[in-house]
């Protein structure tokens, strides 16, 4: 199945803008928008294209900032070995969590999420490795496959642009994959789906683990492009923070969970001065959002222009 | 002096006391849950705000106005009881014909909004809120000393369960409501006003849970992340009882509080997590819960 011609467009523009975009803006802020961004769509991936709301997604990301912090820093391992390390242990706890949660359905499920993230939450609180309220700090960076030095914010910019935007496809390619499709069907209908043969549950497992596994190499890189893993990564506000960007952008839209990352992150680093107003304005956005425009601002415009977007 | 496993009856009794302590709001926050999705469907994620701003609300009361402690168990859950009519009437009403997630996050969005603007107002340290005369003190019960404030939670607690489960099994309100929830359109049609009915009930739901906030001040801090950290033990509570039943919410609530004091005796580390790990194995062996029906 090829891609339609203007979302390649778009991946094309959004890449070549993000390719000159550290010469304008903090490449900084641009790594955490595209670490949100991967994070987002990789619940998306879940919520908008599984239809299965899991409300405990800063597990997988956390955990994994935590794992890849912890393989940088104290096992010495180059970038891309701990990112890696990171993405693998998200994607063990995703299925160990999910095998559990697609027990339940609906608004269970969200509950039964949340809690297993409120116990990662805790093993993190009080794990050796992990710090405590500390966090794992001045995690090094390394040299990519031993050889290229990431200290520098622009290198390791580019790095982290390779990884999101690989993701990015990755999740892409799988949407619109024979597995994607049956996804749709299960979150249409899913007694239908079931008596067409599919079985169900190795589906919703199989996207679940898939989904906590983009989302932990998000927060494995997170963890390196801020030189610190913390509890805030495993915190549940972090979990309500993806929905959020979700639902804004537009979920079950490509582009819309990208879209979202960037305006909430932007919020988040331009508003940090107003404490818990940001907190505020955050649940302002969920409830109008739900309210007045649940497709989301890609949901929206993709009416606008009569194209999926 | 006997000993039990090592561990002196002290602290055995002291942990068990705080365990149905922290079981009775265990008990009442998932019996408001139960309430709330029984007849709407919504799983009502501003519960913790709720009931934050139940001990916030008696705490101003108090500071405030002179309005003390036994006047702010009435008044109390009918104030925050009538906030969560207006947001029923003005927000959750236009979601029922929408997927459940919806209201799921509506109610997350609100729970943000109230918790932050608490934040602002009074920080995060907590403020304490001294006990009525009349619940302090205590009785030694030569084993263990129970202090009067603690008691009377456990009682109060239980009654208003045993109440509601009463008014909802046994009253014939009970059963309009009941029936209701099975098949509301056909409850209208013999005349009973079911929206007024959902919104009565919403505002009853976030009533119980202030009540739990007024019964919370004189015991814990009154702190606007008071209701964050509950809120997630108590979805737990609910996934592992089943939403099906009344009973089972309260018995599940209680159970499960003394099963946390007594996993704080003989294994501390264990207490925070003791109710997600029992989750877990319920969840392997009964999916739909100890006291749910499958749908």
């Amino acid at each position: 199945m090829g891609m339609p011609r203007h979302h390649m467009m778009i991946f094309i523009a959004l890449f070549a803008a993000m390719l000159v975009a550290p010469f304008v803006l903090y490449p900084v802020f641009l790594m955490k928008v595209m670490c949100f961004a991967l994070f987002a769509a990789a619940f998306n991936l879940l919520l908008g294209f599984g239809g299965l709301l899991s409300f405990g997604h800063a597990a997988y990301f956390g955990m994994a900032s935590y794992v890849s912090a912890h393989a940088a820093k104290v096992w010495g391992l180059t970038p891309e070995l701990a990112i890696l390390s990171g993405t693998l242990v998200a994607m063990v706890l995703g299925a160990a969590i999910g095998s559990l949660a697609i027990r339940r359905q609906g608004i269970y499920f969200a509950m039964v999420t949340l809690a297993f993230a409120q116990m990662v939450y805790f093993f993190a609180l009080q794990a050796p490795f992990t710090g405590g309220e500390d966090g794992i700090q001045a995690v090094p960076r390394g040299d990519l496959f031993g050889i290229l030095s990431t200290r520098p914010d622009r290198t390791f910019y580019y790095v982290v642009l390779a990884i999101t935007f690989g993701g990015v496809l990755a999740i892409y390619r799988i949407i619109h994959s024979p597995f994607g499709q049956v996804l749709k069907a299960i979150r249409e209908n899913e007694p239908r789906s079931i008596s067409l043969g599919y079985h169900v549950n190795r589906y919703k497992l199989a996207v679940f683990v898939i989904s906590a596994t983009f989302a932990g190499m998000a927060g494995a890189t997170k963890a390196l492009v801020f030189q610190l893993a913390s509890l805030t990564d495993v915190y549940w506000t972090m979990s309500g923070e993806v929905v959020l960007m979700t639902l804004l952008g537009g979920m079950g839209t490509v582009f819309g969970p990208l879209l979202g990352a960037g305006i909430i992150v932007a919020m988040q680093n331009y508003f940090a001065s107003f404490g818990a107003w940001v907190l505020i304005m955050q649940g302002i956005i969920f409830v109008l959002a739900v309210l007045l425009f649940r497709e989301g601002i890609i949901g929206v415009l993709a009416r606008w222009i009569k194209k999926p977007l | 002096m006997f000993e039990l496993l090592g561990i002196p009856p002290q602290a055995l009794f002291g942990q068990l006391l705080l365990g149905l302590i922290n079981g009775s709001f265990y008990a009442m926050l998932s019996l408001g849950l139960a309430v709330i999705f029984g007849l709407l469907n919504i799983i009502n994620f501003t519960h913790g705000a709720q009931y934050m701003m139940g001990a916030f609300v008696t705490w101003m009361l108090l500071t405030y106005f002179g309005i003390n402690y036994w006047a702010a168990l009435i008044l109390v859950p009918l104030i925050v009881g009538a906030s969560g009519i207006v947001i029923e009437r003005l927000m959750i009403s236009r979601l029922y014909h929408l997927d459940h997630l919806y209201g799921l996050l509506l109610t997350f969005g609100l729970a943000l909004i109230i918790q932050g603007l608490f934040r602002n107002q009074y920080g995060v340290s907590g403020i304490p809120y001294a006990a009525p005369e009349l619940l302090q003190g205590g009785h030694n019960l030569g084993f263990m000393y129970l202090p009067n404030s603690r008691l009377w939670v456990i009682v109060a607690s239980l009654v208003v369960c045993l109440g509601t489960w009463f008014m909802i099994e046994k009253t014939k309100l009970g059963a309009y409501l009941r029936a209701a929830t099975e098949n509301p359109t056909l409850v209208g049609a013999f005349g009973i006003n079911v929206p007024r009915m959902i919104t009565l009930t919403y505002g009853f739901g976030v009533g119980l849970a202030a009540l739990a906030g007024v019964l919370a001040a004189p015991i814990y801090s009154v702190n606007p992340n008071m209701g964050e950290q509950l809120i997630i033990v108590v979805f737990a509570v609910v996934v592992i009882g089943g939403m099906g039943s009344i009973l089972g919410a309260i018995i599940t609530g209680f159970g499960l509080g003394l099963v946390e004091g007594l996993t704080r005796v003989f294994y501390p580390e264990g207490s925070a997590v003791v109710i997600f790990v029992i989750m877990a194995i319920v969840l392997l062996v009964k999916p739909a819960g100890l006291f749910g029906r499958t749908a």
